[in-house]
């Protein structure tokens, strides 16, 4: 492991020892939060039930769906939006405050057009995550050097060998940033969609364990979320370090 | 020697964009290339040098007149045939040194083994075989505009045209860099068509140099230097050189003067 990777996990570690300590010696109210090894405890349990297992297979396939969603309609759109230079200028003021729309006032609306079931959610991920996926491939698009597009005008590459041997690996640093915003995105839709509205769902199941006071289910299933979601944020890391490290970026 | 190139009234006008009014950035310019000639074109910023380059690439369309490449015309795209190498890196950074000197050959379909021959002869030319497995982000300026020249001289180009290539190098790099590729050039009998701001370079290196005026750039002389095909940076001590350079200033003085007014 390398020295930055010991201080990361020595600080991690650290905050966990420390939060355990003040649980469990009364500096936190423990009805409030639980040490972290309890929340441990509650994660495995909630590993070991088979409806709770279902919950979480059910948000991962809808985070999956709006994911998968994102990224195709958002690299398209982004592809488009760069050749159609008008309709970019026209649009930009639109996709950078985007954000400042609170998307899941959407919601009821969904579920009037799909119907009571997981695509109301989907819908949610994907409105959350595609304008970031279409903003950072805009972004790659545009900085790819334009002595790149003219070496490949002097090659005489066909639109195809550009696309796949150019614009990719030229622009991929901005997309692999899009896909993990995408990933991001899309399990803070699901899950707070799930939380508020759905009957299914580990956020559903967050939020029912919270209501009936169930605080080791709650935080089993946080620290679950939080393993799920940072092993996938470390995967797209360590990749896309493998993948920089060769171009020395 | 027989012709290469021929370019006859060409001028490249751009259309108005929005509020800003059509520009004439180049021409009418005529020139005719030897087979095997060492040109050079030199003018203040902004005289339509690097379109000129554009124009007869065929990675821009000339507003009127016509370019003839081994008497065939250019239109609209590269001809087989022309290598051009730009003033920017244009090293692919994802790639080692020997993929981006393979690239344009593997993407044309060339077999592997013929790959393998043409890109460890060209990067032993370019002295840049020990660095075939590193990537352009481990080499020096020098050494990834020596790759940019590398990837364009494995496609064996009949001509070279080259948009200051070495404009981000300092002096002494240029000066070594450019007797590399006085050698090149013998060695590979091309015709080269360098574009440079610098009149140094322009006179070490050329057997003609074309002077262009501000814009819209026409030539306004032509300069031969009558040096011997075999030739190195020493001459900048001869006499000679002082007066080429000396001749390229008394035409290119005026001039500068007119674009700098134009720019301010």
């Amino acid at each position: 492991m390398t020295r930055a990777g010991l201080i990361r996990l020595a600080l991690i570690l650290g905050a966990l020892a420390l939060l355990e300590w003040a649980c469990r010696y009364g500096f936190v109210s423990r009805e409030a939060v639980i040490p972290p090894t309890v929340m441990l405890q509650g994660a495995g349990r909630a590993l070991a039930s088979e409806e709770t297992r279902g919950e979480i297979l059910w948000t991962l396939q809808n985070v999956a769906l709006s994911l998968v969603l994102s990224l195709i309609v958002g690299s398209a759109a982004g592809l488009l939006l760069h050749k159609a230079t008008r309709l970019r200028r026209a649009l930009d003021p639109l996709l950078a405050s985007y954000y400042a729309v609170p998307t899941f006032v959407f919601y009821p609306l969904f579920i009037v057009l799909f119907g009571l079931n997981r695509w109301p959610l989907i819908a949610i991920g994907f409105l959350f995550a595609v304008v970031a996926v279409i903003i950072n491939t805009l972004d790659g698009l545009a900085r790819i050097p334009r002595a790149f597009v003219r070496t490949a005008a002097v090659m005489r590459l066909t639109p195809a060998q550009y696309a796949v041997h150019i614009i990719l690996p030229a622009a991929a640093p901005w997309l692999f940033t899009g896909a993990k915003f995408a990933v991001a995105y899309s399990f803070i839709g699901v899950i707070a969609g799930e939380f508020v509205v759905s009957g299914a769902g580990m956020g559903h199941a967050i939020a029912f364990a919270y209501n009936s006071f169930d605080n080791r289910m709650m935080y089993g299933l946080i620290v679950l979320l939080f393993a799920i979601v940072g092993s996938i944020n470390m995967l797209f890391w360590s990749f896309e370090r493998r993948l920089y490290a060769r171009a020395g970026r | 020697m027989t012709e290469h190139l021929r370019v006859e009234g060409v001028t490249r006008v751009y259309p108005p964009v929005e509020r800003h009014a059509a520009v004439h950035a180049l021409g009418p310019i005529d020139l005719a290339l030897k087979q095997g000639e060492f040109f050079s074109v030199v003018g203040p910023s902004g005289c339509g040098k690097s379109t000129l380059l554009d124009v007869v690439a065929g990675l821009a369309k000339p507003t009127a007149g016509t370019i003839h490449f081994e008497g065939k015309p250019v239109a609209g795209e590269v001809p087989d045939g022309v290598g051009v190498v730009f003033q920017e890196d244009a090293s692919f950074p994802w790639l080692t040194v020997y993929d981006n000197a393979a690239f344009a050959l593997r993407r044309a379909g060339v077999a592997d083994a013929e790959v393998r021959e043409r890109v460890a002869s060209t990067l032993a030319f370019t002295g840049l075989a020990s660095f075939a497995q590193a990537y352009p982000a481990q080499l020096s300026g020098g050494m990834r505009q020596r790759l940019c020249i590398a990837r364009t001289l494995v496609m064996r180009p009949r001509m070279l045209l080259l948009d200051e290539p070495f404009g981000a190098l300092d002096q002494q790099t240029r000066l070594l860099m450019g007797d590399e590729l006085l050698k090149l050039w013998r060695e590979t009998g091309a015709t080269i068509l360098l574009i440079t701001h610098s009149l140094d370079e322009a006179a070490l290196l050329s057997d003609r140099i074309g002077v262009m005026s501000a814009r819209p750039g026409v030539f306004i002389d032509l300069v031969e230097t009558g040096w011997a095909r075999e030739r190195d940076s020493r001459i900048v001590s001869q006499a000679a050189f002082g007066e080429v350079t000396g001749r390229l200033w008394s035409a290119l003085r005026d001039q500068s003067i007119k674009a700098l007014a134009m720019a301010s």
